[in-house]
């Protein structure tokens, strides 16, 4: 009786065996990347807002300070948004008959809110607070990106909680002084020894608690 | 080989062919056939009807040395107990046994695979930021903002302080400024107390079932047009001044909504005004009339009474002011911190009652016996002329206990219940004259109600002018008489339609409303501006915190319509009434209720009220001894701290009316307007006299009936309220239903039965028929056997058996309103009581969550604990020492992580009054979902704490002892829950919290079913209504809301400790002990909760962990639970022998 299969049918077999190792760890590194990649976290993706409104001309050309518009980013959990009553503190003077503006006169003259599209969404179960992390010495920018580069807003980081992570088990990799925190040149991370010594004491300085509670679950999810 | 019956093979080929419509009823059946294979053979009896049944004569104590047991069928270690707690969930509890059609079940099944497929791969829609055209000038998104108003339930208001987020009433806590809860110490914060009812009436705002929209005859029409309509109609009665015109309202106490009655009454001359509510003072005022000739309103002290008797009173749970006397009534009971002269609490009661509970000696008689054995007390202490009354009475050792008080003149209270009969209250009158308690612990002031009326009376008169004919407008002011009217003065339809026009305000499109011509909805307190009486007569003033949510409308805005300003705002009628009349100054309340200075809050616009952070802001300054070093630092604590306000009467602004109104509605009362204590003086010989013409004559043999307002839904109004009909009632642990309650011997005298079912939850009961003076209760009455019920006695409750309560409300449970007549409103003697023979299914948890399981550990145990308050402070014998088995594992340092927190509590059993409140907070702030009859059947019930009933001694009849004992999450540090999760779900935090990850959990249930608490819930189903858009106003925005098929437990409110956590690092300092409140903790009226840092030797809570008394439970378990538990003590009078 001849042989069913040919010599080469074992050379066939072990590049089959090893093909589907290959290709299972394919897929999932696949799947890792488009798990991380902007097309599922949304990360530089520009928004469309109800006004264009430019970040990179209010805060980059016109020195606007953060929280001229996010006053409640020190003392609570959200930023927040400015009323539209902030807007038209300095745009009854200045554009006060620009084409662009026209949405936001609306809103004053017709007492209904402008709707703005979210750039930053994390998921409802994590619980992020603002003021904690200003008063810790964790930067706009060290989330939000370079906002003063921005003629439209996107979301800067990935916003995964392996990214929060990165901080919360070393927060002296990014954290920088209190009177730099609205700084938007501010270096991002601490990177060289001496960064990294200042970090640390940093975190001495600011009683940033170690890794062990910050990565404890019940911090960010209730 | 073998050939086939042809026969059969046709048989087969047809079984065949059946197979392909698979018979779903049939397969659940087979399921639950082979699983019974399994088990033994009590669960398949059950099916045959032959299942075992606790009768009582099954109830003998299996277990000799079993002190504590939460179930008859505990006491009597019945087998099916024994599997019961064997398994984590009930056998049964599968939903196979469901009569799912097999559509609907596919349809369900596709559903849920779908959705569990694609529900994790869906792109978020992007989300919308609406911010504020003009930002308020308070307040910052993000942050919850409290505000004081009150709730009033039959007249009396319970002080509130709202939380709002984002305009959104969420949360409701007692207000801890106001007089009533103030503490006596003004350094200390007052106690932020509720009841149920307040706590649940957060859900009743955002009912999707309230009525909306004005109706007439069943059409929607605007205001404006009910507005023209009245008015035309009032002119028709203007030439006959009134004549016809009836106003019937609830029990009213709001003097501004007294004013626009009366100002309609002088306009109208011949109108009426009559009030009736199934629960009112009615038997109080016509004992007040037999003592003194006049109604009174009695207040009492329980803060200086070391000797308490109460007269089937409820004083712990039902009655005005029952948060304050049950805070000093608990006060006096603790021991620790060097205090020992615990007070001493007789209970003669006609039903088992939480303070009955609580008493530390207790007798259960019949409502015919009451009077005598009262009488025979108070001719024990001097009370002339009444000696003859009491006769025989059945009830030995009131000797004793008329000694006892009569050693403690001036330091003991006789109370006497809002449902005992008159001759009852005259002789608490009486008494209290006699021992010298009146001024001491017992005072006298005015009636709360502005109108005080017989309402049985004034009800009788509204029926004569109904049938009579000349009735022309009857307008209905809240209230549903057409289902809670007596039965002998109904104001059923045929009554009703002889009044030519009808109005009926009311919440809901309720039995009343449907017999209206007008129906027009009314406004949640949270939405209305109104005012109201405390049980001391404190006005407070009731704040909206939302717009109406539909087109609600207010009782004064009602009346307003009948007045010459049609159309004024009810604020500027509250806000108008008090500037004309403001409080007269120096009326002082009884006893020390106004010293801690009165008008707190100087300066304090309504922004202010809203000033803490969102956990329990408002008490943040709550540890007095660290007062003077944080006042600086913390602004907030300034504002609220009594101590560091300036003298209200310093500054001129404060006396200008502006101001003072602000800050009546920010510190949500008016300060001084208590009502004066008034003397008066007991007339001994007339209630002598009175009590020898009223002897009644019953024969013993009878059954007696008692009626009382339903512990969760009260006297039904609270029906569609979910988390109330799911709350399991003290004592019997019943939920969604009402049932007739008897005692273990008149079960067996009656012949009634109740079995277990497969699920557990499903308590098969026998029913009977109760009928009095020809009537008889309609529904099915199922029957309950209550330990601790007087024999010969039922008690049935109202507040069921709702028509259109609406869709939580409608059909549960019997009408007992049906039975319940004028005269005789809380008992009747003489009911005729007989089975049908039929069974029910109830819902009782009481056999849920055992904690029993012997395959845990053989050991006998006490899961509760309790001694007297002798052997406490005189030990006699070694108490076994605590277990302390060692462990391989390094123990974890708690001391050295970050800020060094270790979160514990600690749960005071001795002044546990059972009064559920902790549950519904939970429920209210962690976004807790109501699961339905069926499901609590199933042991599937989600509640994060539960009370459980522990009941002491051999005997069924007579417990010895009952004790309550509260159960949250223990937070073990060696936490049974967490190696078994094979996905890491549940694990520990570096504080000590046992973290449960909503978003990790697959639903394997392992940690639930190595839980030796029982503590942790599953979600079986999607409990959660995600689709009411009301609902999802009301939830708790600091709460993940759960989905399907994740376990959840109780937190520790993690919420509220990273809030005050935020908070204490954005000001530079630690937590300080007292910032975190807990839900539970916060509305305890009894301060049985302390939670706080273990780590910390001087917080609050590591002090009473201290105490001697302090155990875990199952400690040999060696979990080392965070939560841990103070025995009980009970004070009993060494002269009484244990009856």
């Amino acid at each position: 009786m001849p042989q069913i299969f040919h010599h080469s049918t074992n050379a066939l077999a072990k590049v089959t065996i090893y093909g589907a190792v290959f290709i299972a760890v394919a897929l999932l590194w696949v799947t890792a990347e488009l798990n991380r990649s902007s097309w599922n976290t949304g990360q530089w993706v520009e928004r469309q807002q109800p006004v264009q409104f430019s970040h990179k001309h209010h805060v980059g050309d016109d020195g606007l300070d953060c929280r001229y518009c996010h006053t409640t980013v020190e003392t609570s959990a959200t930023a927040g948004l400015p009323a539209t009553e902030t807007c038209m503190s300095c745009h009854k003077q200045i554009w006060a008959e620009s084409t662009y503006l026209e949405p936001v006169r609306a809103s004053f003259r017709d007492n209904k809110p402008i709707e703005w599209i979210r750039v930053h969404d994390l998921p409802d179960y994590a619980y992020f607070d603002h003021s904690i992390h200003v008063k810790k010495g964790v930067g706009c920018s060290t989330c939000h990106g370079r906002v003063d580069d921005m003629p439209i807003a996107y979301q800067a980081a990935t916003l995964q909680m392996e990214w929060c992570l990165e901080c919360h088990r070393e927060p002296e990799r990014f954290v920088r002084k209190r009177e730099k925190v609205f700084d938007m040149a501010w270096r991002p991370e601490n990177k060289t020894n001496e960064e990294l010594a200042e970090g640390r004491s940093l975190v001495k300085e600011y009683h940033i608690q170690d890794a062990n509670l910050l990565t404890s679950c019940s911090t960010c999810h209730r | 080989m073998r050939f086939e019956n042809p026969q059969s093979a046709i048989r087969n080929r047809n079984r065949e062919m059946d197979d392909r419509h698979i018979n779903f009823k049939l397969m659940s059946q087979y399921i639950l056939d082979h699983q019974d294979d399994a088990g033994d053979a009590q669960a398949e009896s059950r099916m045959n009807g032959e299942s075992r049944i606790i009768g009582d004569a099954d109830i003998k104590p299996a277990v000799a040395a079993k002190k504590y047991w939460r179930s008859l069928e505990e006491l009597a270690d019945a087998p099916e107990f024994r599997e019961f707690v064997s398994r984590e969930y009930p056998q049964h509890a599968e939903r196979w046994d469901d009569p799912v059609e097999r559509r609907s079940f596919l349809k369900l099944m596709g559903a849920s695979l779908a959705l569990a497929g694609l529900s994790g791969c869906v792109f978020q829609p992007p989300e919308k930021i609406v911010p504020y055209v003009t930002q308020p000038e308070y307040g910052s998104p993000g942050k919850a903002l409290f505000f004081a108003t009150a709730l009033t339930l039959g007249g009396v208001a319970t002080p509130l302080l709202a939380r709002s987020n984002e305009g959104r009433p969420t949360k409701l806590e007692g207000n801890p400024d106001h007089p009533q809860n103030r503490n006596a110490n003004p350094g200390e914060v007052g106690s932020s107390a509720t009841d149920i009812f307040s706590q649940a009436s957060i859900l009743g705002l955002y009912d999707p079932d309230r009525a909306q929209t004005s109706l007439f005859r069943d059409e929607a029409r605007p205001w404006t047009t009910f507005v023209g309509e009245l008015r035309t109609a009032l002119d028709g009665l203007r030439p006959t001044q009134g004549a016809g015109l009836h106003f019937l309202t609830e029990t009213i106490t709001s003097p501004s909504l007294a004013e626009q009655l009366r100002g309609i009454l002088t306009e109208f001359p011949q109108a009426k005004w009559h009030q009736y509510e199934p629960v009112n003072n009615d038997q109080a005022h016509a004992g007040a009339r037999m003592a003194f000739g006049q109604p009174v309103n009695t207040i009492y002290d329980f803060t200086k009474a070391d000797r308490i008797l109460s007269l089937d009173a409820d004083f712990l749970a039902a009655m005005p002011g029952t948060l304050r006397y049950a805070r000093d009534f608990a006060a006096r009971r603790r021991v620790s911190d060097g205090k020992n002269n615990m007070n001493r609490l007789y209970v003669i009661e006609t039903t088992p009652t939480t303070t009955g509970a609580t008493a530390d000696h207790h007798w259960a008689i019949r409502p015919s016996e009451l009077t005598k054995a009262a009488a025979a007390i108070a001719s024990g202490v001097g009370v002339g002329g009444v000696a003859g009354v009491s006769g025989e009475t059945s009830v030995s050792g009131l000797d004793a206990v008329a000694r006892d008080l009569q050693q403690a003149r001036g330091r003991s209270i006789v109370i006497a219940g809002r449902e005992a009969p008159p001759a009852v209250h005259a002789l608490a009158h009486a008494m209290n004259g006699a021992l010298g308690n009146v001024g001491q612990t017992v005072f006298y002031t005015d009636p709360l109600e502005v109108n005080p009326m017989d309402q049985r009376q004034s009800l009788q008169e509204l029926v004569n002018e109904l049938d009579g004919g000349r009735v022309k407008m009857l307008v209905m002011l809240g209230g549903n008489p057409v289902y809670n009217t007596p039965a002998d003065l109904k104001l059923n339809q045929e009554r009703l339609f002889k009044a030519e026009l009808r109005i009926h305000l009311s919440q809901y499109r309720d039995e009343t409303s449907e017999l209206c011509h007008w129906h027009i909805p009314a406004t949640h307190y949270l939405e209305e501006w109104s005012d109201t009486r405390a049980y001391d007569g404190t006005v407070s003033i009731v704040q909206p915190l939302i717009q109406p949510l539909y087109q609600g409308r207010s009782a004064h805005e009602l009346l307003a319509v009948f007045s010459p300003q049609y159309d004024r705002k009810p604020y500027d009628i509250i806000r108008e009434y008090w500037q004309r009349n403001p409080p007269a100054g120096g009326a002082r309340a009884a006893g020390s209720r106004q010293e801690a200075g009165a008008g707190t809050g100087a300066g304090g616009s309504r922004q202010e009220a809203g000033a803490g952070t969102g956990a329990g802001g408002s008490r943040q300054e709550a540890g007095a001894g660290s007062n003077q070093q944080t006042a600086g630092t913390n602004p907030q604590s300034a504002i609220r701290n009594p101590q560091s306000e300036g003298n209200p009467q310093s500054g001129a602004a404060a006396t200008d009316f502006e101001s003072n109104w602000r800050r009546w509605v920010h510190d949500g009362f008016i300060p001084n307007t208590a009502l004066p204590t008034r003397t008066v003086s007991a007339n001994v010989a007339g209630v002598a006299q009175a009590l020898t013409n009223n002897q009644q004559t019953g024969s013993a043999l009878q059954i007696e009936l008692v009626i009382r307002t339903d512990p969760s839904i009260y006297d039904g109004r609270f029906a569609n309220n979910g988390w109330l009909q799911e709350l399991p009632k003290p004592l019997t642990r019943l939920t969604w239903d009402n049932a007739a309650l008897v005692s273990p011997n008149t079960a067996q005298q009656l012949g009634l039965q109740k079995a277990v079912g497969k699920k557990g939850g499903d308590v098969w009961v026998d029913t009977i028929r109760i009928g009095s003076q020809g009537r008889s209760i309609s529904g099915v009455v199922p029957t309950w056997i209550t330990p601790g019920q007087p024999d010969g006695v039922i008690t049935i409750h109202l507040g069921y058996g709702r028509r259109l309560a609406g869709r939580v409300g409608n059909g549960h449970g019997f009408n007992a309103y049906e039975i319940r007549t004028s005269d005789s409103p809380w008992s009747i003697n003489g009911v005729q009581v007989e089975r049908t023979g039929e069974q029910y299914v109830v819902a009782a948890t009481q056999l849920h969550f055992n904690m029993e399981d012997h395959d845990f550990s053989k050991e006998d145990r006490d899961i509760v604990r309790a001694t007297t308050v002798e052997d406490y402070l005189h030990p006699k014998h070694e108490e076994h020492g605590e277990h302390h088995e060692g462990s391989m594992y390094e123990p974890f340092d708690y001391k050295n992580q970050g800020m060094g927190y270790a979160w514990g509590m600690a749960i005071d059993l001795n002044n546990c009054i059972g009064c559920n409140a902790c549950t519904i907070a939970c429920q209210a702030e962690n976004n807790i979902p109501v699961v339905g009859k069926d499901e609590v059947i199933r042991s599937r019930e989600m509640h994060w704490i539960r009370v459980d009933t522990y009941f002491k001694g051999d005997n069924p009849s007579t417990p010895e002892a009952t004790h309550f004992m509260p159960v949250p999450c223990m937070h073990c540090e060696k936490a049974p829950c967490e190696p078994v999760c094979p996905v890491h779900a549940t694990v520990h935090s570096s504080e000590g919290l046992n973290d449960m990850v909503y978003n990790r959990c697959v639903g394997t249930k392992y940690c639930s079913n190595n839980c030796p608490y029982k503590v942790r819930r599953f979600n079986f189903f999607l409990y959660q209504d995600w689709e009411t858009p009301t609902y999802q106003l009301m939830r708790n925005p600091d709460v993940s809301v759960r989905s399907r098929g994740v376990m959840e437990k109780c937190t520790y409110c993690v919420q509220r400790i990273q809030s005050a956590k935020i908070q204490s690092e954005l000001e530079d300092r630690k937590v300080r002990d007292g910032e975190i409140v807990t839900a539970c903790q916060a509305v305890c009226p009894t301060d049985v909760i302390v939670f706080g840092d273990i780590n910390d030797p001087s917080s609050r809570v590591s002090r009473i962990k201290a105490d001697q008394r302090n155990y875990s439970v199952l400690e040999e378990l060696n979990t080392k639970p965070r939560t841990t538990y103070l025995s009980a003590l009970k004070n009993p009078n060494p002269d009484i022998r244990e009856v």
